[in-house]
């Protein structure tokens, strides 16, 4: 619900700035208009007046963004359509044909991106959503490779493009072109020598591509950006100071620009992202704006960066890049979702209307200008260079890197070069006045930009599947083939995280811990500092500690969430905490009539076990298909941006999370309380299992034994709770025994008198009585009590096959119904 | 000159074996591991590891030794089983505990750096054109012991069977809390039929190859770091 409410105020917002940013040229003959209709006399009042001027240029944009979002939505009704083109794609479809009702209608462009629009107002919704969910390892770990791709691959792309341009144009193929010489061609090349982010991701994001791959390119594109912008600047004062009077002093203040550039937008964006951290700190109190916080302080990155001719793509990236570790940790929960939410919502909004525009913008008889020679020249330069830059750069990258990058990859590389919004607006705001074939450059641009992304967008996926499954059998795989193959796909993904498959890097480690040491000290809210400790750094102790205390929890909460597994054990133990009533029919029932038919929800099980017996391997295929858990390798990008519910995987994690601490649980458990003893209580309980499931009810509910009684004194197994009780206390005799006799005392229930002891004795184990020379640890004596309960409940796990969920959860008695009287220790610590 | 002479005294062992963990901790004595580069340096151009003819390049083995230590938290020089617990992705892995125990085997508490790095190779991917020598052991990539790596994950009790109790467990780590024990059952029926060709209603090592023969191992138990 609260998403929803997100959703509504980004789409709001998306729509306020567009109103905001609608054109000024449009907006003086808007007002004309209006003094028009003011300067009639009004012929008396009038109570509703037609008043579309006044609101028609925002009202014509939401209108549009409306249309937009519908589109989107319409494409993704069919899955296929989708698959086959990318949504980037379809947008300019749309876009070409909104453009087209327009000019249709009155025959002028009325609205097409602004370079003020793309670079204010869309651009940096969309890189400040890429910085803010980078996977900040895997970019810090492949920063090299990103460098190089982002910086060299794009001179190179600028000058070998615009080179070999004007050195067609000069053997005279392209005819006549008003220009001034080498340098315009070189401002075309370097406009279009980026590879652009919002295509980029938009066409990866859907294919699904390795993550390194994807990381690489993905970072270059974003880094490239900058670059691009700062070659374009130089290339563009150049012009302006005049083909002929650059001098040698002026090319070197272009190469100390472009570094002064680059490294100050990313200087500014570190500083905004630790004044950003440092500001959520302190939020607190004003939870409801502390969202708009992230919003406004990486926008003001942006500006700054803008202001003082810094890159400000570099900034609002690092703004992002920076600041997400410390700001996710600050902010509460619901803020954080919140920034999430509208950050996807923002950047996916802003991508739409990019696209859409692009393909409105096209619509405009005004701006074509054709030259068949420069155009294809254009598109196969671009092809070849980008091909031989990345086929180049990664050989000499190869010989450092420790994982290769393999054909496959330099192959999608070269053909993910998509050309995209970055130099349409790079194009949009060429002056004409210096750049005298800036329409046949405006031609060329979108040309090439619809080429790439239209046609290498619809393919690549094509292309990456075809080259990435080589003998692509179409055959049902066999249960066991289906079960393995995905058992192969844990192994794997363990072994990669055991061997540390992303790296460790000893810088990565200095600057891991400066971080905790200074930064997260000073960044980090008490709280936040606290949890994150807890769950990353001090692990074994802790996490058996979260065990207990999950599965306390869950018992509290009326184990709801384990009605799930209907285990015998469980449903048994669920009845049991849901009303008393069900407690004592279910426990007389396991009495009666044994283990398999306890209540009614194990019919109900019976019956699907039935249904399932009959049915064919369809029905187990798709169960497997549904319930396996996935590897780690299929679960979406976190920082995709088409995708923003991670709930799925989330709760999948958790419950992994789950089943292994449960396991460590019990495992640590058993080795602590010495795994010999366990192995004979669990041979001695085997041999009965309703006996078990009495006794694990008896023992998780020892609080309320006196409605048991009448069960208890079943005869035909008299003594079986007396060993487990008084197992229990002879288990830790010098300890807790005064406490224990003092609960005694305290029961009612006569089964649990003391003048019955010498019965249980005799029945008592062999290991019960052999109990010295275990050695308890302060916590183990704490938890004592619970502990013959808990080593026969860990026989299942060790020794039958029952589920380790099942035995583990009424391993813990619910602290609040009894309040662990019998626990002086604990109460005291 | 304490750098130096560790060098030396390296470049000294080199010779046909990768370094066995009373060295290592030596080295790891005289030289801090600020210093790691040096070591880099001084490490031939492939060490060979063990009988096994698997030779990992030197930077795969600065790379893992790099890792080793960064697990070891406490310096021990070697890993126990709270090291691997510590690496959090394997808690939310469902055979993350059943990997981490393949890694001690028989009931051994601590692995050096030669071990690990030994179960690791596994892992390499299958050399695209071996060289054919007729009396070379089998590598320890190959298929087949790629495979017997996955088997001895679901054969806890090592008797060369995967029963059905066995199965059952490994299943019950790999689904959702949804599936409920009786499906599980059924499911693992089905796959025992399935690869069980002698009717003894266990797996052998050979069946569950022969399950498994279409499947591309090689690709799929491979990881490219170790290329």
């Amino acid at each position: 619900m609260q998403c929803n409410r997100f959703k509504e105020c980004a789409s709001l917002l998306v729509v306020v700035l567009l109103i905001c940013s609608s054109t000024k040229a449009e907006q003086s003959t808007t007002n004309a208009t209006a003094g028009n209709e003011h300067g009639a006399p009004p012929s008396g009042y009038q109570i509703v007046t037609f008043k579309w001027h006044h609101v028609m240029d925002p009202y014509i944009i939401a209108l549009w963004v409306l249309v937009a979002s519908i589109a989107k939505m319409l494409f993704h009704m069919s899955s296929k359509l989708t698959t086959v083109i990318p949504e980037s794609a379809l947008l300019i479809f749309i876009g070409l044909l909104l453009g087209g009702v327009v000019w249709g209608a009155d025959h002028t462009a009325s609205y097409s991106m602004t370079p003020r629009l793309f670079f204010f107002y869309l651009l940096p919704l969309i890189v400040l959503d890429a910085g803010y969910f980078m996977p900040n390892r895997q970019f810090f770990g492949n920063f090299g490779a990103i460098l190089v791709y982002a910086v060299i691959a794009t001179v190179w792309n600028a000058a070998s493009v615009g080179l070999s341009l004007y050195g067609v144009y000069l053997t005279g193929v392209m005819g006549e072109l008003k220009v001034d010489g080498m340098l315009d061609f070189l401002l075309f090349g370097s406009l279009l020598s980026a590879v652009d982010p919002v295509a980029v991701i938009a066409v990866f994001e859907e294919v699904h591509v390795d993550e390194v791959l994807y990381i690489i390119v993905f970072g270059e594109s974003l880094l490239n950006d900058g670059v691009t912008v700062v070659l374009y600047n130089v290339f563009d004062s150049f012009i302006a100071i005049g083909g002929v009077n650059v001098t040698g002093v002026d090319c070197v203040k272009g190469v100390v620009s472009f570094f002064v550039v680059a490294l100050g937008g990313t200087l500014i964006g570190i500083v905004f992202a630790f004044l950003l951290s440092y500001i959520s700190r302190f939020t607190k109190r004003v939870q409801i704006i502390e969202p708009g916080f992230v919003f406004v302080v990486s926008y003001l990155s942006y500006l700054t960066a803008e202001m003082l001719s810094l890159s400000s793509i570099l900034a609002i990236t690092f703004t992002g890049v920076c600041c997400q570790k410390y700001v996710q940790a600050n902010l509460c929960k619901e803020s954080a979702t919140t920034v999430r939410y509208m950050m996807k919502m923002l950047a996916n909004g802003s991508e739409t209307i990019i696209f859409m525009m692009l393909g409105i913008s096209a619509v405009d008889g005004g701006i074509w200008v054709w030259n068949t020679a420069f155009i294809l020249l254009t598109l196969l330069f671009i092809a070849v260079y980008r091909v031989v830059g990345v086929v180049v750069l990664t050989w000499f990258l190869n010989r450092y890197r420790v994982v290769p990058l393999g054909f496959i990859d330099q192959v999608v590389m070269s053909y993910g070069g998509l050309r995209g919004a970055v130099a349409y607006g790079l194009v949009a705001s060429l002056d004409e006045a210096r750049v005298q074939e800036r329409k046949l450059f405006f031609t060329t641009t979108i040309i090439v930009i619809y080429f790439t992304v239209v046609l290498q967008g619809c393919t690549t996926k094509s292309l990456v599947t075809w080259l990435k499954v080589k003998r692509s059998e179409h055959r049902e795989p066999s249960i066991s083939e289906k079960l393995n193959g995905r058992a192969f796909d844990h192994i794997l993904s363990a072994i990669e995280d055991i061997s540390g498959q992303i790296g460790h890097h000893y810088i990565w480690d200095k600057w891991e811990s400066f971080d905790r040491k200074y930064l997260c000290k000073l960044l980090m809210r008490k709280s936040a500092l606290k949890s994150s400790d807890q769950i990353l750094d001090v692990f074994h102790d802790l996490n058996i500690k979260d065990a207990i205390t999950y599965i306390a929890e869950g018992e509290r909460k009326g184990s709801l969430a384990f009605i799930q597994t209907p285990d015998a054990d469980q449903l048994v133990n669920v009845n049991f905490h849901s009303s008393k009533q069900s407690e004592v029919d279910a426990s007389m029932s396991v009495l009666k009539e044994g283990a398999s038919a306890v209540c009614l929800d194990m019919q109900a099980v019976e019956l699907r076990w039935k249904n399932l017996q009959e049915s064919e391997d369809v029905y187990t295929h798709h169960l497997l298909q549904q319930y396996l858990y996935k590897p780690k390798k299929q679960l979406k990008y976190k920082y995709g941006r088409h995708d923003i519910t991670s709930t799925e995987d989330d709760a999948q994690e958790k419950e992994i999370f789950e089943k292994t601490m449960k396991r460590r649980l019990a495992s640590f458990k058993s080795t602590k309380y010495g795994v010999s003893q366990s192995k004979k209580v669990s041979k001695h309980f085997k041999k009965d299992p309703s006996q078990k499931k009495r006794s694990d009810e008896m023992l998780s509910n020892g609080g309320q034994l006196v409605f048991h009684d009448p069960a208890f004194s079943d005869p035909e197994h008299p003594h079986e709770y007396e060993v487990i009780s008084n197992g229990g206390s002879n288990f830790i005799p010098n300890v807790t025994r005064p406490a224990l006799a003092d609960t005694y005392n305290g029961i009612d229930n006569p089964a649990f008198m003391l003048n019955e002891e010498p019965v249980a004795r005799q029945a008592l184990p062999p290991w019960a009585t052999n109990n010295d020379t275990v050695v308890l640890s302060q916590r183990a004596r704490v938890q004592m009590p619970w502990s013959p309960n808990n080593i026969r409940r860990l026989m299942p796990l060790r020794l039958s096959g029952r589920s380790t969920d099942s035995f583990l959860l009424a391993d813990v008695p619910v602290p609040e119904e009894h309040p662990l009287s019998f626990l002086p220790e604990r109460t005291a610590l | 000159m304490e750098t130096d002479q560790c060098t030396l005294y390296y470049k000294s062992k080199t010779v046909n074996s990768a370094l066995s963990r009373t060295e290592w901790i030596q080295l790891k004595e005289v030289l801090s591991f600020h210093d790691w580069k040096l070591v880099t340096l001084a490490l031939p151009k492939s060490c060979h590891l063990s009988s096994h003819q698997i030779t990992v390049s030197s930077s795969h083995i600065c790379r893992l030794y790099d890792r080793f230590h960064a697990l070891d938290k406490d310096d021990k020089g070697s890993l126990n089983r709270s090291d691997f617990q510590n690496i959090s992705e394997l808690a939310v892995n469902p055979l993350g505990d059943r990997i981490i125990n393949a890694f001690f085997p028989d009931g051994m508490d601590l692995i050096d750096f030669n071990s690990f790095v030994r179960i690791l190779a596994r892992f390499r991917p299958v050399d695209q054109n071996p060289k054919k020598e007729p009396n070379a052991p089998e590598p320890i990539n190959s298929r087949v012991n790629k495979l017997k790596f996955a088997f001895q994950l679901y054969d806890q009790d090592k008797d060369g069977k995967i029963s059905k109790s066995e199965l059952l467990q490994v299943l019950r780590m790999m689904v959702g809390v949804q599936v409920t024990e009786e499906q599980l059952e059924s499911i693992t029926d089905r796959t025992i039929q399935e690869a069980d060709l002698d009717g003894d209603d266990a797996i052998s090592f050979e069946e569950f190859k022969k399950s498994l023969d279409k499947v591309d191992i090689e690709h799929k138990m491979s990881i490219r770091f170790l290329r």
